[in-house]
């Protein structure tokens, strides 16, 4: 006997299938609320039936027949709904949606492309960005409002209103349910990659909070990485990112120390990282380079994450290789925080005064100034030079501009140490 | 969460008949499983009699080659699998024996990598 009861396992499969159904669901009815809400009927279905009748052989397909006749039922019961849909073209009886005999149709045809057309809805830049989050965890991750609420650290209503405005606003812009193809492409396809990649940084460096990270939504965003793999498979920066999320996710047990305290990357026990996650990750990147010209930012942002796993030891790091890296990321994605991440590697492969002039002209910009990281690199680099007030001062500015608990503690210690090498110095003059 | 999946048999039974088309569809429930982002890692295991038992007792070695039959075996093959929770791991552990076809597949949580 099962020890897991069983509405867990029906959520179980319901979870696994979730997205292709809702998906499939989309392209017959030509809406993504409704078919949410057609899965979720099926789904109440399933947790009255299933733990009495047991679990059908073929789950998917049973979620499918059930929601298609819930389909058919409401156009039948529902004029308005009807007419709304015959507007929008779409006849129940035309898409396949009545069938007589409960059938074990598989559709197979179909599935891989509507998770994907799905993928690229729910990432459509007609939406906000905290929508697209909220609707990609929702759709293609299955997760409740409530997961989604709690991994942001935000009212479920708030997230809950979220979703409802984001399906009406697919709607009313006639978003068409379509894989898109051409010129528009890269830019779409940018956007799904983009939200992917904020799901998992999302949880690699909570900003809010005190824990430094959130490793369900990185496990979710990892899981879209390898499904968008799986249904794009020819797209380089697809690979890339994937790439990126499994080199970054092999580090995760080595973020905390004992008392959950964070570790920075060059103090971490390397014994900790995952050997299996670099292993496929820099088999990703092959992948990625193999489909493309190595220059796309999540493939080189991966690769830079690679030279880290590739050194048994910090002191072994190929500093110049990151900074080159750096160099031709900053030129894809002009961005000051690559510049600055760039300053670092510059001041590791050439010495800190090398990298404080790097960091001196960003910080010349003024671009940054609100930016904690910059103060705690310049707070680094000055200390490395004997400059240990100006440290101290670094230190104290960039403690008060990260709301991370975490970040805002271990600068604060950083700005004592310093402090303290300031007094140490004074009383040696004295 | 990870888990370890696999099949126990008795390697001296009789192997079934594989069903011709058995190759194909555990093909595609492989591509399912992977694409879902659930499949780390995966492979087929040897039979016993191309492997070794190592015992260490009061100090002293002892190393026979199999085959090894008093018991069930680890057969046919193992995955390692990221899932949310056991109940989805047993999911698809449940799909994987049902591609197969009978037979009896374990599946048990992995530490480590967190």
């Amino acid at each position: 006997m099962t020890t897991i009861d069983s509405t867990a396992a029906v959520e179980a499969v319901f979870r696994i299938e979730f997205s292709r159904l809702v998906g499939g669901l989309t392209r017959r009815v030509g809406d993504v609320g409704l078919a949410e809400e057609l899965a979720q009927d099926a789904l109440a279905d399933a947790l009255a039936q299933w733990p009495r009748e047991g679990t059908p052989r073929n789950p998917g397909a049973w979620l499918m027949t059930v929601a298609k006749r819930k389909a058919v039922d409401r156009f039948r019961r529902d004029r308005v709904l009807a007419a709304k849909y015959a507007r929008i073209g779409v006849d129940p009886d035309s898409t396949g949606l009545v069938s007589s005999d409960f059938d074990l149709e598989m559709d197979d045809d179909h599935i891989a492309d509507d998770r994907l057309r799905l993928i690229f809805v729910a990432c459509h830049p007609v939406l906000s960005m905290p929508s697209r989050l909220a609707l990609t965890l929702r759709l293609l991750g299955g997760l409740t409002t409530t997961e989604i609420a709690r991994a942001y650290v935000q009212p479920e209503a708030t997230i809950a209103q979220r979703i409802v405005r984001a399906k009406k606003t697919i709607a009313a812009a006639g978003i068409p349910f379509e894989v898109p193809v051409g010129d528009d492409r890269a830019a779409r396809l940018g956007s799904v990659l983009e939200v992917v990649y904020l799901i998992y940084n999302e949880g690699y460096s909570a900003t809010s909070g005190g824990s430094w990270v959130r490793t369900d939504l990185c496990q979710e965003a990892v899981r879209l990485g390898r499904l968008l793999a799986a249904l794009a498979p020819e797209e380089s920066e697809v690979h890339g990112l994937l790439a990126l999320m499994e080199i970054q996710s092999s580090r995760l047990a080595a973020r905390l120390g004992p008392n959950g305290e964070p570790v920075l990357l060059l103090d971490q026990d390397r014994r900790r990282w995952d050997p299996l996650l670099i292993k496929r990750g820099l088999s990703s990147l092959e992948r990625a380079r193999s489909l493309g010209d190595g220059t796309g930012i999540y493939t080189l942002q991966a690769a830079i994450a690679a030279c880290h796993v590739r050194s048994r030891r910090a002191d072994e790091t190929d500093w110049a290789q990151i900074a080159a890296l750096y160099e031709t990321l900053a030129a894809a994605m002009p961005s000051p925080i690559v510049e600055l991440n760039r300053a670092v590697a510059i001041s590791m492969a050439l010495g800190p005064a090398a990298g404080l002039a790097h960091v001196d002209q960003l910080r010349d910009t003024g671009i940054l100034d609100r930016y904690h990281l910059i103060h705690s690199v310049r707070g680094d680099l000055l200390g490395k030079v004997g400059r240990h007030a100006e440290a101290r001062d670094e230190f104290e500015l960039a403690a008060t501009l990260t709301e991370n608990l975490s970040e805002r503690e271990l600068c604060r210690q950083r700005a004592e140490a310093a402090a303290r090498l300031v007094t140490d110095e004074a009383a040696r003059t004295e | 969460m990870r888990f370890l999946g696999y099949t126990l048999g008795d390697e001296t039974a009789p192997q079934p008949e594989m069903a011709p088309d058995l190759f194909e569809k555990m093909g595609v429930f492989m591509e399912e499983a992977t694409s879902a982002g659930v499949i780390v890692a995966t492979g087929g295991i040897a039979p016993t009699a191309m492997g070794a038992k190592i015992s260490l007792r009061d100090g002293e070695y002892t190393v026979v080659d199999g085959p090894f039959t008093e018991a069930k075996e680890l057969i046919g093959g193992w995955a390692l699998l990221e899932c949310r929770d056991l109940a989805e791991a047993i999911e698809w552990s449940k799909r994987f024996i049902g591609v197969i076809g009978e037979g009896e597949v374990r599946v048990r949580p992995v530490f480590g990598s967190e």
